[in-house]
């Protein structure tokens, strides 16, 4: 393992070019992330051979390696925001028509207001599309993730798009050291996409058709089944990716100081990295706290919840996104998970981080030592700032 | 584990500052990282970039409030900002300044130093607004966190060729202003 000191976008996309992708596409304005902007200059220098298609909207990108990836080749994209909004339609297709589409979303905020920085709604929005969402913690793992991400979307049991989330800012646009793997043994790892079925004048088939109502149904049952398969084939793929690496990435659920944790700090991406951080300086306090972080998000690993947090008293779930008029999409998650069992640990949501807002290490200090939260509790909402219409 | 917060305005390379003395570190053998936080992306608009320098793998995703060492690249912002926010006690602050500067308050124990970058990367770069790389020179000799060596790598391995070894030159003169003048101010307000 050698590491090198490099930008995340420049990390995301070496290891994009070592998968072999044989079309790229992308809509090259803001919203946009550096990733395929370090693609195209690679495709460009004839280093990586591909072709980058370059389109007028995320929805025409998202539609392109659609198409692409019909034809039996292996696609990739990147966007972020209102960009991954736009795709929002094509991804139910991309799903519906099972085709094992590999993209990264960077995390950030969704308008209006405008605002560019960090959080995860984006993603959180297109939750129910079918498509396998995965989160990273650093820069290495939006490498690893993504080389996995091609083993699990192409393997036949699955045959659906993964979605890999970096948090925008924190991770992508850092400089931090990463290993980024050898052409070898990433071949050796991620054999040449074996399309189930493509797009052939030969041997012509239709895909997306017409499903009426005595089928339809039957279609959304076996991309569930296909996600429920995937909950399997995550830890495999990890364990495969071990054994060839020598680096422990992936898989659905990590679990950090939870052996005898009674308050467990949950959630998804880099913040985890911080939280692990403040529960070692708790627990030199003498806090019992751990950390759950959730790597899959979709499918919803809630066997392997139950298995971590299990025995905790209290769970606050910080997560960077809300359900506006609910709570926490996460939070509401991990209370199903646990729904009927007893004893279940109280499970508290905690919006935190909207709009790329610091989430200090003294604010998750206080979080974890105050009794009651409101729900969801608003992390660090401002006292100073006038909230029109709303009564304090 | 070390942290920086440097001052500076969109535009100016203060995130290629960071990202410079994070690899450095990593040169020698640290584990780094360097991050921007970005106001809304105009340039001028003032601009924060930070790094982090540890023995150990760095997990810590915050912005830097506590910093042990800050570095101001533009003195413009001191009017308007508490660039020694949040400063340990004991720490540095390194201004880019023909001038010692008095109009840094310091809460605790610290020292601040003065360096003419921009004067040094006017003569060197042929451009005043490229003061970055000689602060990290003036932070060198300073904190002794990096080598002036390993400053001179970095800087040579991002910039090949004649922009990467004006500007080694622009990083080694700051280093010896640095050393060769007597620390400027020291305070301890408290």
């Amino acid at each position: 393992m050698t590491q090198r000191f490099i930008q995340g976008f420049r990390a995301v996309a070496e290891a994009t070019a070592l998968s072999r992708p044989q079309v790229l596409s992308a809509y090259p304005i803001t919203p946009q992330t550096g990733i395929v902007e370090e693609l195209a200059q690679m495709v460009a220098d004839g280093t990586l051979k591909a072709e980058f298609v370059n389109v007028e909207s995320e929805h025409s990108a998202a539609s392109v390696v659609l198409g692409a990836s019909a034809t039996g080749v292996r696609v990739y994209t990147a966007t972020t925001s209102q960009g991954l909004l736009l795709m929002n339609e094509v991804l139910y297709n991309i799903a519906g028509m099972r085709l094992p589409v590999v993209l990264t979303c960077v995390n950030r905020a969704v308008s209006a207001p405008i605002n560019i920085w960090n959080d995860q709604q984006d993603s959180i929005s297109v939750r129910d599309a079918g498509i396998l969402q995965l989160y990273a913690e650093n820069n290495q793992e939006g490498v690893d993730l993504l080389i996995q991400a091609y083993r699990i979307a192409e393997d036949h049991r699955i045959l659906l798009p993964v979605m890999v989330c970096m948090d925008g800012y924190i991770l992508p646009h850092a400089y931090e050291p990463v290993d980024i793997p050898s052409q070898e043994a990433v071949d050796s790892f991620l054999p040449a996409y074996d399309p189930l079925y493509r797009l052939d004048p030969d041997n012509p088939v239709s895909m997306g058709a017409l499903a009426e109502p005595d089928k339809y149904l039957e279609t959304r049952y076996m991309i569930h089944k296909a996600m429920e398969s995937a909950l399997k084939l995550i830890p495999q793929v990890a364990a495969q990716f071990q054994a060839t690496f020598g680096r422990a990435t992936g898989g659905l659920v990590e679990s950090y100081r939870m052996e005898d944790a009674e308050v467990a700090l949950v959630t998804m991406g880099s913040l985890a990295a911080t939280l692990k951080e403040t529960a070692d300086e708790l627990r030199a306090e003498g806090r019992k706290v751990g950390v759950v972080r959730l790597i899959a998000y979709r499918p919803f690993p809630a066997q392997e919840l139950r298995r971590t947090l299990g025995k905790a008293r209290r769970a606050l779930v910080l997560e960077k996104a809300i359900s506006l008029g609910s709570e926490g999409p996460l939070a509401l998650e991990v209370k199903a998970a646990f729904h009927g069992l007893s004893p279940a640990p109280a499970i508290a949501s905690c919006v935190a981080g909207l709009g790329g807002r610091d989430i200090p290490v003294e604010t998750i200090k206080r979080l974890a030592s105050q009794p009651s939260l409101a729900s969801p509790e608003f992390v660090d909402l401002r006292a100073d700032v006038e909230l029109e219409g709303v009564e304090r | 584990m070390k942290e920086i917060r440097i001052h500076a305005r969109a535009g100016q390379g203060a995130i290629t500052a960071a990202l410079l003395l994070a690899s450095a570190a990593f040169l020698e053998g640290k584990y780094s990282l360097a991050f921007p936080h970005f106001g809304a992306e105009r340039t001028g608009a003032p601009m924060n970039a930070y790094a982090r320098l540890s023995d150990a793998p760095i997990r810590l995703r915050t912005q830097v409030r506590r910093p042990d060492y800050v570095l101001v690249q533009d003195p413009t912002l001191i009017a308007s900002q508490d660039v020694a926010e949040g400063l340990k006690d004991g720490g540095i602050i390194v201004v880019n300044s023909d001038h010692p500067r008095h109009d840094i308050r310091l809460k605790g124990k610290g020292q601040i130093f003065h360096v003419p970058a921009a004067r040094i990367a006017q003569e060197e770069l042929g451009r005043a607004d490229r003061a970055n790389a000689p602060l990290l020179g003036a932070f060198a000799a300073a904190t002794g966190e990096v080598k002036l060596e390993s400053l001179q790598k970095a800087v040579r391995s991002r910039f090949p060729g004649p922009a990467g070894e004006a500007n080694a030159r622009a990083i080694q003169r700051a280093y010896e202003f640095i050393k060769n003048h007597a620390l400027v101010a020291e305070g301890d307000t408290r």
